[in-house]
């Protein structure tokens, strides 16, 4: 650990601090139809594309309808991406003459990128052609990303409204986003990456003659536009095998700031539109400091590990004083490298600039905890805040089992109902990482795939199905999980995060939306001050962090105690 | 759910029209237009040959050269198409090593590279990235303490004063970006072009 690197940390967490509030406001003024600047631009395009659908903007839904609506966009989606990627090798931009991807692998690659995942057991370059990253995965980029922060703000208005019947219509939800959001974001995000040197042309790989003399092949592709929506709609599948470690995909230590803000904005910028939207700013500072406490938590720990050298590699001769570089870029350096990996797995990108499976024991640990506790912190656009909010029902029911009152949260009281419905989303996350990880390691076919043996290969199961089901799509990339039974099984994690978890998280926010408001009294605990942000912590680590102690003390913790007495394997 | 039908197709065709051809056609041009060398990767030339990019990093194992960190990448093996073999800075397949920080076979690479190290220059300490590979299998830069651990090497392999190739890695070394970003580096390429003009 040194100065400069802490220097980079605060850096970045005053600049988030800085973006939430504006970009939270103008998310608002998009979602709830007001003009903005880009109005006169898009405001056509939007009705054009109401027009053409049948859509009408004004009618709204109920919580049912629209998560049907949601999940017939999904087959919808999920059908393209299957369909231009078995077909891709017909299809046109393929300069490199990519074979059609396989069945399992297009299943696998379709539901990652729909459930904004972004698991992905290829490597990019030696499998898509450029058609396929464009207009199948850079497509389901933005309407993954733009699905999930439509979902928040529909959970929101399930708090912000009193007996109303309906949360919004999907439709005009998921088109403001791509389109006022996402969109034009993307398209300055992008040109700053061309600046600082990612490549965006048509053009096939390029055969130099190095200085030594040798042949070299050099991937190219329409990289940048690609990376600026896998950042700011944390979804995380690279353009290339090695993803945002790629010096094409993240050239410098500018770019490198600027795809962690991208990956943490929007998910900060919610929390102030969850307090905008309930009429009190204060509600969404009080979400906001509990996940920024969380986030500094994170990355003090991983830094602190990753700054130290492994004691077998110092054993051999090795000078320690890097710290961990198996795996890690020097351009980012430790805090580069470990604010990336933190900042990654608090949301749901799972873009890596490092390779978590070569961290340390206890660095890789940090990343799957992350993910363990559901990316609530800050969170993937829009699943983060509605998972999040989830955590803070149960902290208040909690919190009203202590003192033997009803609880309530803005106003409106938490039933039976909500608890239940709370639980169910919550409890299938657990089941999902622990019950496929079991699987996967009881069987004999499936284990062949793990690189690593002893402990470490546990943990990369174990990592996998945790990424899976949370969405996140980062791996400890030894694993070799381009194999039927890899690409069934996490799909299916993938489809239980997702859907399993959203529709009940859906169903809270309709009957919220049907309550009445409770006014507040001095009997009401208060959900924005620090007693509340303990209590919520307090209820994430608990119930997120102790379910799942079992399963961490075989891998990472074993691992460690491994290392530290230079048991290899 | 069957009236969702006509909204799902006809946004997703928008969708797919708009930010999956429009928007990274709309950058292609852009970018081709405000940044031609970044948009086509960063190509180095040198006598009107492209030697490789400055991005990208690329094998050198002369002992005339400045060496890159070791690198994980692999190849498709000729003789058998299921199988790979070692092919470092192959940059059609990046990679990065994947070993677990308790595998055996990442200390025994390290041992061998590191008593390989110690030969060359005895008694100075061998830093961390001159024997572990990088995430990408393609990183362009070592560290300050990489660049100047070769000096010795380089210099007795050129026949020039171990005090002009050190002169040399001082004036290629980058800083970090505005003081605080990153860290400080070496881009091996461009400082052994810069040795071939200095000290042919």
């Amino acid at each position: 650990m040194n100065f400069n690197g802490w220097i980079q940390i605060g850096l970045f967490s005053l600049l988030v601090i800085g973006l939430t509030r504006p970009l939270g406001g103008f998310l608002v003024a998009v979602m709830e139809g007001r003009r903005t600047w880009l109005h006169p631009v898009l405001r056509p395009v939007e009705r054009g594309i109401y027009a053409v659908a049948g859509i009408d903007e004004t009618r709204e839904q109920g919580w049912a309808g629209y998560a049907v609506s949601m999940l017939v966009f999904k087959v919808a989606c999920f059908l393209a991406v299957y369909g231009l990627l078995r077909g891709q090798a017909l299809l046109p931009l393929n300069p490199d003459a990519q074979a059609p991807v396989g069945p399992d692998l297009a299943f696998n690659t379709a539901i990652s990128f729909l459930t904004n995942t972004n698991w992905q057991s290829y490597g990019g370059e030696s499998t898509m052609s450029y058609f396929s990253q464009m207009t199948a995965l850079t497509v389901q980029n933005f309407v993954s990303a733009a699905a999930g922060i439509a979902m928040a703000v529909a959970f929101v208005r399930g708090f912000a409204r009193r007996s109303a019947a309906s949360i919004g219509n999907w439709w005009v939800d998921l088109t403001r986003l791509v389109l006022y959001v996402l969109l034009p974001a993307s398209i300055v995000i992008a040109l700053v990456f061309v600046w600082q040197g990612v490549p965006q042309t048509f053009a096939g790989a390029l055969d130099v003659t190095t200085l030594e003399g040798a042949k070299q092949t050099i991937s190219l592709g329409p990289v940048a536009s690609q990376e600026a929506i896998k950042m700011l709609g944390t979804n995380g599948g690279g353009f290339f095998n090695a993803n945002s470690a790629h010096p094409f995909e993240n050239p410098t230590a500018l770019s490198n700031l600027i795809q962690m803000l991208s990956i943490f904005s929007i998910g900060a910028a919610l929390t102030n539109l969850f307090g905008r939207m309930v009429g009190n700013e204060r509600q969404g500072w009080a979400v906001f400091a509990a996940m920024g406490v969380m986030f500094l938590v994170g990355v003090a720990a991983l830094y602190g590990v990753e700054s130290q050298a492994n004691p077998v590699l110092t054993a051999v001769g090795m000078d320690g004083s890097m710290g961990n570089m198996e795996g890690k870029e020097l351009r980012f350096g430790i805090a580069g490298s470990a604010l990336f990996a933190t900042v990654t797995t608090d949301a749901s990108c799972g873009a890596v600039n490092g390779m978590h499976e070569s961290f340390l024991p206890l660095g890789g640990l940090v990343p799957l905890v992350n993910m363990m506790l559901g990316e609530i912190i800050y969170g993937g656009v829009g699943s983060g805040l509605y998972g999040f909010l989830l955590f803070a029902v149960v902290a208040v029911f909690v919190a009203g089992l202590m003192v033997g009152r009803t609880p309530e949260y803005l106003g409106k009281k938490i039933e039976a109902r909500e608890v239940k419905m709370t639980m169910l989303a919550i409890l299938c996350l657990p089941a999902s990482i622990l019950g496929f990880t079991a699987l996967a390691v009881v069987l004999p076919g499936p284990v062949a795939a793990l690189s690593a043996a002893g402990p470490h290969g546990f943990s990369e199961a174990l990592y996998a199905y945790t990424s899976a089901t949370a969405n996140n799509g980062s791996a400890f990339a030894g694993i070799s999980a381009n194999a039927p039974f890899w690409n069934t099984t996490l799909a299916l994690a993938m489809m239980i995060g997702r859907f399993l978890f959203v529709i009940p998280a859906l169903a809270v926010a309709g009957s919220m939306a049907a309550k009445t408001a409770v006014p507040a009294s001095a009997g009401t605990f208060p959900t924005d001050g620090p007693l509340f942000v303990g209590l919520v912590v307090g209820v994430i680590a608990i119930v997120g962090g102790l379910t799942f102690f079992p399963a961490l003390a075989l891998g990472p913790l074993a691992a460690h105690f491994a290392m530290t007495s230079s048991t290899l394997f | 759910m069957l009236k969702d039908i006509r909204p799902a197709v006809v946004t997703l065709a928008a969708f797919t029209v708009i930010t999956g051809l429009a928007y990274p056609a709309a950058i292609a041009g852009l970018g081709q237009l405000m940044f031609p060398s970044q948009a086509n990767g960063s190509m180095v030339l040198r006598d009107g040959k492209v030697v490789g990019s400055a991005l990208i990093g690329q094998d050198f194992s002369s002992p005339r050269y400045f060496h890159p960190r070791p690198s994980a990448t692999s190849a498709a093996d000729p003789a058998d198409a299921s199988k790979t073999v070692a092919a470092p800075y192959n940059a059609a397949n990046s990679s990065g090593s994947n070993l677990a920080p308790t595998a055996k076979a990442l200390a025994d690479r390290v041992k061998g590279d590191v008593a390989a190290l110690q030969a060359e220059n005895p008694g100075v300490p061998v830093p961390a990235d001159l024997v572990t590979t990088s995430a990408s299998g393609l990183d362009p830069d070592i560290s300050p303490e990489a660049a100047l651990f070769q000096v010795p090497r380089v210099a007795k392999a050129r026949g020039v004063a171990a005090d002009q190739v050190r002169a040399l890695v001082e004036a290629q070394t980058a800083e970090r970006w505005l003081g605080v970003l990153g860290e400080r580096r070496v881009n091996v390429l461009a400082l052994n072009m810069a040795l071939d003009r200095v000290a042919k």
